[in-house]
């Protein structure tokens, strides 16, 4: 169910009012009314509204992809879509070669050769504080600074929270959706083996991306964006349908309305099919 | 001049796009412009307006006429002032007095191409030599800034010189050889402009070794030097500039100026066709203005 702010959601005492929703203190009102624009969520007795559009806000395991926005004494600030800057501790990285030992002021030095204003890093929410900030790592090989590719943004609300976010889409590209709504799209992570899933991004591969490969990146991008205009959850099964279904039309010609509508039809028609079959 | 950072790998894979296959982030070639909507006529209080939206730039442009006294040196001519504002909703880096370098370029370099005689016949603003002339007094607004400012801005001021009606004055002489000038009482009794040698700005920017046309804030960000060029729809180059920190050789600037005529005649083109097509559903459609 659709509310606007202002909407009497629910007279019955018996419900319980979660985000999104106030009700009067007045004496004898037992309205429940929705403070944003969203969907309305009914968990047994606890009413929440769910927002369409807004600012992220994190979970301790979220992945995401950020942005260096400052590089300060022991740790970065990285900018996430969220209401405040979130914090990469010098501690939280891995060091070069994968070392394990005390930070030292060489290393402090030494932040911005490894990241700088503008890099992208991909993270994962370790901590979120008392007044919404989040900390992040990057002690996993997986995650770390991002190489050639592009960054789309959507709002946060469409990417659905799931086990998995980096995806390596059939098509030949390698997704990363970030659930700040930041999705990153570059060409095949070359791995030797499954487990060995990165190097955390110390040097950038300087090969150009093979026409191929550029051409992919370009149809999904124009495809993720194409399903973001029209509030279509993203994932790497709604991405792939996408994808397959504009094949149809040259990548430029996916920016129009019509030819993004009709895309987006075909795709979430054959969802149906998938979720009937299921 | 906006605000996007984007790291050292991102420019990597945009420069080398282009520069080896003419592919650029959004799937478009060096020479293609992302789809440009345009309306004429939405606002009533002015005598000529347009809404222009290229990609995520917005723009509205409205048109004023007064009377003045025409320049001693013209005694037959009217002229044409612009007024660029670039709001501080456009984008963060037009805060405060942001914008106003920026604003106070584009209004000089749309001065330097209008108000010359192969671009807008100033005669027809004239309507008593010596005396009285129109001055036309173009206002801009730039509500979302989203790359490519220059091009959009004269599209838009074509547009709304297009829509523009002056109106169809009667002279008569009054006393101490003063003229009383009389404003028809029909509002409709308008002449158009001819607008058809107006020309339209064509931003080419340097990217690596090759140039593209229409550039996004990644694309502007990834490119040190920039020609901003005025075409006729006959293909005549009438102003030129270059913005930019970079440097241009001479063999690349007369490629840049080769493929600038040639996307300048063909959206010069595609606005006329436009323009009549807009004009054959006119009647049918009720304006109700912008919002």
């Amino acid at each position: 169910m659709l509310v606007t702010p202002g909407d009497v959601i629910t007279e019955d005492t018996i419900y319980m009012k979660g985000h999104g929703t106030y009700g009067t203190n007045i004496e004898g009102d037992k309205r429940v009314i929705a403070s944003v624009a969203g969907v309305v969520e009914p968990i047994n007795k606890l009413i929440c509204v769910k927002p369409l559009k807004t600012r992220y806000n994190g979970e301790v395991g979220d992945v995401i992809v950020g942005r260096i926005k400052d590089v300060q004494q022991k740790r970065w600030k990285v900018e996430t879509n969220s209401r405040l800057d979130s914090v990469l501790h010098l501690s939280s990285v891995n060091l070069r070669g994968g070392e394990l030992r005390r930070r030292s002021a060489a290393d402090e030095f030494a932040m911005r050769e490894y990241l700088k204003e503008g890099d992208l890093i991909s993270a994962e929410i370790q901590q979120v504080h008392a007044d919404g900030s989040l900390s992040l790592h990057t002690r996993s090989l997986r995650y770390g600074k991002l190489g050639q590719g592009c960054c789309v943004v959507v709002s946060p609300s469409l990417i659905k929270r799931r086990k998995n976010h980096m995806h390596n889409l059939s098509c030949g590209v390698s997704i990363i959706l970030g659930n700040n709504g930041y999705v990153w799209i570059s060409p095949l992570v070359k791995t030797a083996t499954d487990s060995e899933a990165g190097d955390g991004g110390f040097d950038f591969d300087k090969e150009p991306v093979t026409a191929d490969d550029r051409e992919t990146i370009c149809r999904v991008r124009n495809a993720i964006l194409c399903l973001a205009k029209h509030s279509v959850m993203l994932y790497d099964t709604s991405v792939q349908y996408a994808y397959d279904k504009s094949l149809d039309y040259e990548a430029k010609h996916l920016l129009s309305d019509d030819v993004a509508s009709e895309i987006v039809d075909r795709t979430l028609m054959e969802i149906d099919l998938l979720k009937g079959n299921a | 001049m906006a605000v996007v950072s984007l790291s050292d790998a991102e420019k990597f894979f945009i420069v080398h796009g282009i520069e080896d296959e003419g592919l650029r982030t959004d799937g478009r070639s060096c020479e293609d412009y992302r789809c440009i909507e345009l309306e004429t006529g939405l606002l009533s209080n002015t005598y000529g307006s347009s809404r222009l939206r290229l990609g995520n730039t917005e723009l509205l442009a409205g048109i004023k006429i007064e009377l003045g006294t025409p320049n001693p040196k013209n005694p037959d001519e009217g002229w044409v002032e612009f007024h660029i504002d670039c709001s501080p909703n456009a984008s963060l880096a037009f805060q405060g007095r942001g914008g106003q370098e920026l604003s106070n370029g584009i209004c000089c370099h749309l001065s330097r191409i209008y108000n010359n005689k192969s671009a807008l016949d100033l005669k027809q603003l004239c309507i008593v030599p010596h005396h009285h002339c129109w001055v036309v007094h173009v206002d801009v607004i730039v509500l979302e800034y989203g790359g490519n400012l220059f091009d959009s801005i004269s599209i838009a001021v074509k547009g709304a010189l297009h829509n523009c009606g002056v109106p169809n004055v009667n002279v008569s002489a009054g006393d101490e050889g003063e003229f009383e000038i009389n404003l028809p009482d029909d509002p409709a009794d308008v002449n158009k402009l001819k607008i058809s040698s107006c020309p339209v700005l064509v931003t080419i920017s340097k990217v690596g070794n090759r140039h593209i046309v229409d550039p996004t804030l990644e694309e502007e960000f990834c490119s040190h030097a920039s020609l901003i060029v005025g075409v006729t729809s006959k293909g005549l180059i009438t102003g030129m500039k270059k913005v930019g920190s970079g440097s241009l050789c001479p063999e690349s600037i007369s490629e840049m100026l080769q493929s600038a005529k040639s996307v300048g005649k063909r959206i010069n083109s595609a606005f006329t066709k436009l323009m009549k097509t807009e004009k054959g559903i006119a009647k049918s459609v009720e304006k109700t203005g912008y919002l």
